[in-house]
């Protein structure tokens, strides 16, 4: 199993949903994140006085899939949340040892 | 004198008006700070309603309008409103009951000391905050409302004209906030760490509550329902349009954009302008004050980077400057054909009444900066005026007040 981390930017949040949903991806948890890559921060201007503000503001989509799944998840995931201007953010993927859910206490993939 | 039911209702009115000024500028501060400051900021306003019309009742009211001791001071007969009854004032607002006045100007007493603490937000412990705006009441409010407004003051003898509360409160106020920048010195991370406003709509929406509010304010300082009062009420709309359209013009120049809080600034700083010459002024007269006062202020917010204080939310440079400007302005721009209790500018060929206003200014502004300055030092020194670093890092809600203004 891996864990599959996604930062893109917010607006893009509902089409990498439903692409997920239709490869048959069943839950995701969300953060709103801030942070700065390649993609500078902007400037505020209060009462003339000049703001540089450095971290841009994220959502970050965390998944858990079947080893079988990571490249088709990747692939909807970027075609998805592509803009193709800076800052379109980065997709992480991570072993992950165990999943259990709560509920049954199941075990590995049929906890997902 | 037989009191006039339409002038007492209005004056109620007028003074209902102006205690929403002081909630209304509460959400105006609270939404320029950070978020974790709101409440306190909130707060630092909010409890003066409480503490200042107190004071006023048992001491303030007789110290700034009771009977007359040598022009500086009222003495204390009237303390816990003795004698300020049902039955007009033989010196003031002669139409309505005593006690309409008297709580009218209760609110002009209670909002002064809150358009001080936009200097020190953000930093300030709560009770040396009261120490201080209580007995700053005491020594700088209620001696320059009697000077200024009150019936034998010696600033008042002297011709000096304040219609609604430029020298009084907004240069009062102004000056004290300098005091306190200065005192008190700059936030944690000033010029550093990006402070910026936490919710500017709650800024725009105080400013909104200003500016009804300031309806009262001016227009009710005619203290009767007549012509004075609706001239008021109009230089006081006009000068606040004016500045706020000034304000942006200028920003959207040296800027590139146009801000909000420009907007809201713009207005603030066009209606504290408009304030001492609101019931002396023509409304062509009102709308140059305006644009003066969104230009002026400007100038000074802008300049007060170059200064180095931290004079957090701008109350010199808007209200310390506005007031300055418009008490000259009426120096410049009144004139009797408006009001005929007032005098004529230099526009009506007269200059004694701009001299006037200048030695208004002087008295006013070094008397409420020097006694400020002091008042702080001796508190700082005994007590400390400031919250200490974990706190000023935690945010005043949870350090002071054990809140916080957004649950999760």
């Amino acid at each position: 199993m891996k864990k599959i981390e996604a930062i893109i930017k917010p607006f893009k949040l509902d089409e990498v949903k439903e692409a997920l949903r239709d490869i048959g991806i069943k839950g995701m948890t969300i953060t709103e994140v801030k942070g700065y890559g390649r993609q500078k921060g902007h400037k505020e201007v209060y009462r003339g006085a000049e703001y540089t503000v450095d971290f841009v503001s994220k959502i970050k989509v965390e998944i858990i899939v079947d080893q079988s799944m990571v490249d088709q998840v990747i692939e909807k995931i970027i075609h998805a949340a592509r803009t193709g201007k800076i800052g379109d953010g980065k997709i992480f993927v991570l072993p992950v040892e165990d999943v259990i859910r709560v509920r049954t206490g199941e075990k590995g993939i049929d906890a997902i | 004198m037989q009191i006039n039911g339409a002038d007492t209702a209005f004056v109620l009115i007028s003074a209902a008006f102006v205690l929403l000024m002081t909630p209304g500028l509460a959400i105006f501060y609270a939404g320029m700070v950070r978020s974790k400051n709101a409440l306190g900021t909130i707060m630092q306003s909010f409890i003066l309603i409480s503490l200042i019309s107190i004071e006023w009742v048992y001491i303030g009211y007789s110290m700034a309008f009771g009977p007359d001791v040598g022009g500086l001071i009222g003495n204390l007969s009237w303390i816990g409103l003795r004698g300020v009854g049902l039955e007009p004032s033989a010196n003031y607002a002669t139409t309505i009951p005593h006690i309409v006045f008297m709580i009218f100007q209760c609110m002009f007493a209670v909002i002064t000391p809150a358009l001080i603490t936009g200097a020190f937000a953000e930093r300030m412990r709560f009770g040396p905050f009261l120490v201080f705006s209580l007995i700053w009441t005491v020594l700088v409010y209620n001696p320059v409302c009697h000077w200024v407004w009150g019936a034998g003051g010696w600033l008042n003898k002297m011709g000096v004209l304040d219609f609604a509360g430029g020298l009084v409160v907004h240069l009062s106020c102004g000056t004290a906030a300098l005091a306190a920048a200065l005192v008190l010195g700059p936030r944690k991370g000033y010029g550093k760490e990006n402070i910026i406003p936490h919710s500017l709509p709650m800024t725009l929406m105080g400013t909104g509550l200003l500016w009804f509010g300031w309806f009262g304010f001016n227009g009710g300082s005619a203290l009767a329902a007549n012509g004075i009062a609706g001239s008021a009420f109009v230089a006081t709309h006009l000068g606040g349009m004016a500045g706020m359209a000034m304000w942006i013009t200028i920003e959207w120049v040296h800027r590139g954009k146009p801000t909000t809080l420009g907007a809201a600034s713009g207005a603030i700083a066009g209606l504290a302008t408009i304030t001492p010459a609101a019931g002396f002024v023509n409304p062509n007269y009102a709308i140059i004050i305006g644009l003066l006062g969104g230009l002026v202020c400007y100038g000074a917010v802008a300049a007060k980077s170059k200064f180095g204080y931290d004079d957090s939310l701008d109350v010199v440079g808007i209200h310390g400057v506005g007031g300055t400007l418009g008490t000259l302005c009426v120096g410049i721009f009144a004139s009797t054909l408006i009001n005929v209790c007032g005098a004529d500018g230099v526009l009506r060929g007269s200059f004694s009444l701009l001299k006037s206003q200048i030695l208004g200014v002087a008295v006013v502004g070094l008397y409420s900066f020097g006694m400020s300055f002091i008042l702080l030092k001796l508190i700082d020194r005994f007590v400390g005026l400031r919250v200490t670093e974990d706190t000023e890092i935690q945010g005043l809600d949870l350090g002071l007040h054990s809140e916080t203004a957004y649950s999760e």
